[in-house]
């Protein structure tokens, strides 16, 4: 038997001794090649700035959806109500802003806190719908494809019900700061977060291997923590630098000076710089990661997914835990409301249409296993990342839009395909 | 003497199948009780009740003389009752650690979970209970039969069990760990514990056991000191369900 042998003894190449996640490089490695194919078909305009920036916030609100999926379908459940839900969820906020806050309470269209009221309030509903889906589910038992295969039905049209099937809108100004490109941190605060993302990621490898250090295990060599330290500095600084290029239209910025009745000064330019709606979802993800891997709940839902009679043998309350995943998935829903009709600048009745299977499918390209018991939340975002790079690319080379979902579909089906063999040859990891 | 566990009169049906019919067992600290009968005899049942996997339709259960309610494994925790469950109930997407502290993991100042802590902990008890398990890191299901089941065995171990349940925790194993198994049982019965062992081989069961009791159909068959009877004795309970002194 060859684990007797004392493994840290055996001789390992040097690219082993960097201990990455060979699933992680191999997304990243079809995500860079799907940039480079385009790149070159569109005569180098897939890979401007401008273009890198509207594909991260065309991402945002599926990516953030898809990271509660992974916790859905790790829990071996389903939710094909998200999209719906986001509907429900995005009128009930629109109406707040643009009805019921100024004319049932008297808050003058406007003020200052409509928009947060909103928010809340929005973000109180889905996280209410989700528990009660959760609570069918976990405590009646109706499968999840039947209680949220019914949710698609009933919440999209609660949301045509909300607005009468009008749109609403132009949303407040705050509110859509949320939605992209006009609400975005500017160039030094971009390279003040971006230091600062740095500087963490630094502290929290140090930190990993001083505990690791202090219990005798085994650590990386130095100079592979150093490389992977690198890439991760390189990778956030490139990021923020590349959405630093893209410069705000001059015509644009004179709009704003006009605006606060002051004059551009000649040759002044400005870079929109991080989104924060991509901050948004940055914070989704560091949450969620840590919840998915340093909280008992999290250690409770891929338990749960790999052995539900072990996890309730092991004191788990698993109709509980049902009723938490689908809440979290509920409150995620509301916030990528918040985020795409921010975005639109206001609630129409189609908002969020077919995004369930977008999620569904950003997960599952993401290496979340619906057998359940599997799946990472960067896998998701990365699998949401690779979608719309191949949809937004796509539509610049001028693929027909059928065409379009032709290939998004069978890249679905390859994606797992590869993901089985992959986890065969591994040995069912 | 009060017996350190006792389950009296229990029953329970599935349908209409009465898997458990009024049995009564106990065990004295520092005892081994073998359950003993043929597959669907209802032993994992019965004691499954005891582990709060079930709850029974009627029936009392003591612990250290007093009346105790267990409904939820937790309950049954509670009263340092601990199982290895006969399919071992393990989560195989985790690894060692995660299932030996499921339900129960050690968290740092701030709530999180502690990895490094769980893991230097299964480190030290995987090295008395199995010396060669070296793979802490990987998913369960990435490891042997006997593997697998120390990971069992050292999860019902490490906290302390007062009573201790094994559901045929030698069925997966070679002849050098099955060893292992007896050697560990002798010693937890040096240090007081009480143990209800389950196991098919009833002349293993005859050199482990105090006493042991034989099911059939859901009822119990009767208890006999080991030193009482013979294999055959033991035998003839488990396959024409009666006394020694009923047959023949
Ligand atoms: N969860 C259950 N649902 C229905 N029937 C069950 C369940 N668990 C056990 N049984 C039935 O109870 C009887 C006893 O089973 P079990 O306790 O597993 O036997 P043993 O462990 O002695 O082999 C069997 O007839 C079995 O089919
Ligand atoms: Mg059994």
């Amino acid at each position: 038997m060859t684990d007797v042998s004392a493994p840290q003894t055996k001789k390992r190449t040097a690219f082993q001794a960097l201990e990455l996640d060979t699933r992680l490089l191999g997304m990243i490695g079809a995500f860079l090649l799907i940039c480079i194919v385009f790149n070159v078909m569109t005569d180098g305009r897939f890979l401007t700035p401008r273009n890198i920036f509207n594909l991260t916030i065309q991402t945002v609100s599926v990516a953030i959806m898809a990271t509660g999926m992974v916790f859905v379908i790790v829990t071996r459940h389903i939710d094909l109500a998200v999209g719906a839900l986001l509907a429900t969820c995005s009128a009930f906020m629109a109406m707040l802003q643009a009805r019921y806050l100024p004319d049932l309470f008297g808050l003058g269209l406007g003020h200052s806190m409509i928009p947060w009221i909103a928010i809340a309030a929005g973000l109180l509903l889905g996280t209410l719908i989700g528990a009660f889906q959760g609570w069918l589910v976990g405590y009646l038992t109706i499968p999840a494809f039947i209680v949220t295969l019914g949710g698609l039905l009933v919440w999209r049209n609660v949301a045509w019900y909300q607005t009468s099937g009008q749109t609403i809108g132009p949303l407040d100004p705050t509110f859509m700061r949320f939605g992209g490109i006009n609400g975005t941190l500017g160039e030094t605060w971009s390279w003040v977060l971006g230091l600062a993302a740095v500087a963490w990621a630094i502290y929290a490898m140090w930190s990993a291997r001083r505990a690791k250090l202090a219990h005798d295990f085994p650590v990386k060599p130095v100079w592979a923590e150093v490389t992977i330290g690198g890439i991760i500095t390189a990778g956030i600084l490139g990021f923020i630098g590349i959405l630093n290029a893209y410069e705000i239209p001059s015509r644009r910025l004179e709009r704003m000076f006009e605006a606060r009745g002051e004059v551009m000064p000649e040759g002044f330019t400005a870079a929109y710089g991080l989104p924060i709606s991509v901050l948004l979802l940055i914070a989704v993800a560091v949450v969620m990661t840590l919840v998915a891997q340093r909280t008992r709940l999290g250690r409770y839902i891929f338990a749960t997914g790999g052995n539900p009679d072990a996890a309730e043998l092991s004191g788990i309350n698993t109709r509980m835990l049902t009723v938490k995943v689908f809440a979290i998935m509920g409150a995620l829903c509301a916030l990528s409301a918040v985020v795409a009709s921010a975005r639109l600048t206001n609630h129409s009745n189609d908002i969020g249409t077919l995004d369930e299977l977008r999620v569904i499918a950003a997960a599952v390209i993401g290496g979340t296993a619906l057998a359940g018991g599997i799946g990472t939340i960067y896998g998701a975002i990365l699998g949401a990342l690779i979608m719309q790079s191949l949809q937004s690319g796509m539509a610049m080379v001028g693929v027909d839009a059928p065409l379009q979902n032709i290939v998004v579909g069978t890249v679905l089906v390859a994606a797992v395909l590869i993901d089985t063999i992959y986890r065969k040859k591994t040995g069912g990891r | 003497m009060t017996p350190l566990c006792e389950m009296r009169d229990i029953s329970i049906a599935f349908g209409g199948v009465r898997a458990v019919d009024g049995v009564s067992i106990h065990v004295n600290p520092g005892e081994v009780v073998g359950l003993l009968g043929h597959n669907g005899a209802g032993k994992s049942t019965l004691i499954k009740i005891l582990s709060g996997a079930y709850k029974a339709d009627s029936g009392e259960i003591y612990v250290e003389g007093q009346r105790v309610t267990i409904t939820s494994p937790r309950d049954a925790r509670r009263y340092n009752i601990e199982t290895i469950y006969q399919t071992l109930a393990l989560a195989d997407n985790l690894d060692a650690a995660s299932n030996l502290f499921l339900g129960r993991e050690l968290t740092n100042w701030m709530g999180f979970v502690d990895d490094d802590r769980m893991e230097a902990e299964t480190r030290k008890i995987m090295a008395r209970l199995n010396p060669n398990f070296r793979k802490i890191k990987e998913p369960v299901s990435a490891l042997s039969g006997g593997q697998r089941q120390s990971v069992a065995i050292a999860r019902a171990v490490y906290f302390n069990a007062k009573i201790l349940i094994m559901d045929e925790p030698t069925a997966a194993l070679g002849v050098h760990e099955t060893q292992m198994v007896a050697d560990l049982i002798q010693e937890l019965k040096k240090q007081g514990l009480g143990i209800f062992l389950i196991s098919h081989d009833t002349r293993e069961m005859l050199e482990l056991c105090d006493r042991v009791s034989v099911m059939k159909n859901g009822r119990l068959i009767g208890t006999e000191r080991v030193e009482d009877v013979t294999e055959d004795d033991i035998l003839s309970m488990i396959i024409m369900g009666k006394k020694p002194d009923q047959a023949a």
